[in-house]
């Protein structure tokens, strides 16, 4: 049984920011930012991962449990730079386990930008 | 009077018959099967396998845990949002409903089944509630002895009205005796181990034990024996070995101690732990497919099966108890999530999440004997847990 994730208004919003976010990405010459974005079906396998394997420790709406809330508002301020890293390399200390065998840096970004605007739940 | 009229008459008359004598039925062959993206629980009937209800509108129920009533007809869900839910099996409704914390993770029910017990992340602590209403009966704060406030994890019942959990952040075990569950007595030890992440009463409510998610063993307490205090077993059971990232909390309950012996999950370790149930020595590691995120012995204990966390979670492993060794791998379907057994261990009924369905294995023969569809389902609840102490 497949669910769709949006409607397709918020999608065409989310590709939208999506677009804008790659133009500033472009304009601020971040390393990264030349890198691929992750094609359709690799998207839906990373929102898959995001809401079920994620959501097992940060929970299904994001608002945190053994794991902190990943909300835009928890979000706010933190450099993406290091919540990419966070998901690449986990952080020793705590239950966060690095991701890198399953996710790519460039993956790891779009999920940031997702997460930094709150993707609708 | 023509034809139709006396057809609706007779119709009429059946529906109201239909509604003053509803079909009297038992719980004890009922149970739940949690839909955790939807916020719903399915009423299930475990033979024949039917899904006899579904009971929506119960919040974030990723994670959610329950409890049953002492007469197995009403369960509380302890939802992620902090909802605590009292639902009638029998009418398959939502019988009360209070949003008591802001992060809940789980529950337990007093000895007596007078006192529904939740513990939560935010704000760290315990809530006590009365079982027929769910008005607070008494808060408890989990704080360290500098004052932080701590996750709290792995609360189970204990005979006498009592309750254990553990905290996650403080590493500290609490034994909360709840004789006036307005006025809670707390017995606290400290120092127990780095990052307790679940615990579990045997069934017998002697032994609380927590397991350690920051170091190597688990903390024991025997309740014949409190002024022993808690000690830690299993110590060092990684020594030598390379831990691996857990990309999925382990969890414990009573269904680890089985006969002569103890199944526990290793952290960071694709193996099964075994411990003398006595001497809590080590007896065995068995290697297995993955990391184990259940490990659940058989009603007879003659056998112990394992699921696994991701990316491992598409495979259950049956161990042989007296070989100790792995006899069965199974592939019922994607994203394994929970296993509940029946009463006696008859079949035994596993949520893939991925495929939205329970699948009900025969457990004499391993084949499946049904299939039913369900919306992204978890945490399996059967109702001879309303018997149990530690469920």
């Amino acid at each position: 049984m497949t669910k769709p994730l949006y409607s397709r208004g918020s999608l065409i919003g989310l590709m939208l920011m999506l677009l804008a976010c790659a133009l500033l990405f472009a304009s601020e010459a971040v390393p990264a930012s030349h890198l691929p974005k992750p094609d359709a079906a690799r998207r839906q396998v990373l929102l898959h991962l995001l809401r079920e394997d994620c959501g097992a420790c940060h929970g299904l709406t994001r608002q945190g449990g053994l794991g902190s809330p990943l909300t835009a508002a928890a979000l706010a301020g933190k450099p993406a730079d290091s919540l990419v890293a966070t998901i690449l390399d986990g952080r020793p200390g705590t239950a966060m386990p690095p991701w890198r065998p399953f996710i790519s840096e460039q993956e790891a970004r779009w999920l940031v930008e997702l997460l930094q605007q709150d993707l609708p739940r | 009077m023509t034809l139709r009229t006396l057809l609706s008459a007779v119709l009429a008359a059946t529906a109201l018959a239909g509604c003053a004598t509803p079909t009297l039925r038992g719980s004890g062959d009922l149970g739940v099967v949690i839909e955790r993206a939807a916020g719903s629980l399915q009423v299930v009937q475990q033979q024949p396998p039917a899904s006899l209800a579904r009971v929506r509108g119960l919040g974030d129920l990723s994670h959610a845990s329950l409890v049953y009533s002492r007469d197995a007809r009403y369960v509380y869900v302890f939802a992620r949002d902090g909802g605590l839910s009292k639902v009638d099996l029998l009418t398959g409704t939502l019988q009360a409903r209070v949003l008591q914390a802001g992060n809940s993770i789980g529950g337990a029910i007093s000895s007596d089944g007078r006192i529904v017990a939740a513990q939560n992340y935010s704000p760290g602590g315990v809530k006590l509630f009365d079982a027929d209403t769910l008005t607070l009966l008494a808060d408890i704060p989990a704080q360290d002895a500098a004052g932080q406030s701590s996750r709290v994890v792995g609360l189970a019942d204990l005979p006498g009205n009592r309750f254990a959990f553990a905290l996650f952040d403080a590493g500290e075990i609490w034994l909360l005796d709840a004789a006036n569950p307005c006025q809670p007595a707390i017995t606290r030890y400290r120092g127990i181990g780095r990052q307790p992440y679940d615990g579990l009463a045997s069934s017998d409510g002697r032994y609380y034990i927590a397991g350690l998610f920051g170091e190597d063993g688990l903390a024991l307490l025997d309740t014949w024996h409190l002024d022993a205090g808690v000690r830690r077993i299993l110590p060092a059971y990684g020594q030598g070995e390379t831990r691996l990232p857990v990309y999925k909390m382990p969890h414990l309950r009573g269904w680890s101690l089985a006969g002569d012996y103890a199944f526990f999950p290793a952290i960071g370790q694709s193996q099964v732990l075994v411990a003398d149930s006595r001497s809590w020595q080590s007896v065995a590691k068995v290697p297995v497919y993955g990391q184990p995120v259940f490990v659940m012995a058989e009603p007879g204990g003659r056998r112990v099966w394992v699921n696994f966390a991701f990316p491992h979670n598409d495979t259950v492993q049956v161990i042989d108890v007296p070989s100790m060794q792995v006899v069965h791998t199974l592939k019922p379907g994607r994203s394994i999530l929970h296993m509940e057994f029946t009463a006696r261990g008859d079949a035994v009924w596993l949520s893939s999440r991925d495929d939205d369905k329970v699948v009900v294995i025969d457990t004499r023969t391993l084949a499946v004997r049904t299939e039913l569809p369900a919306a992204n389902p978890s945490g399996i609840f059967f109702s001879w847990r309303a018997g149990r102490m530690g469920m």
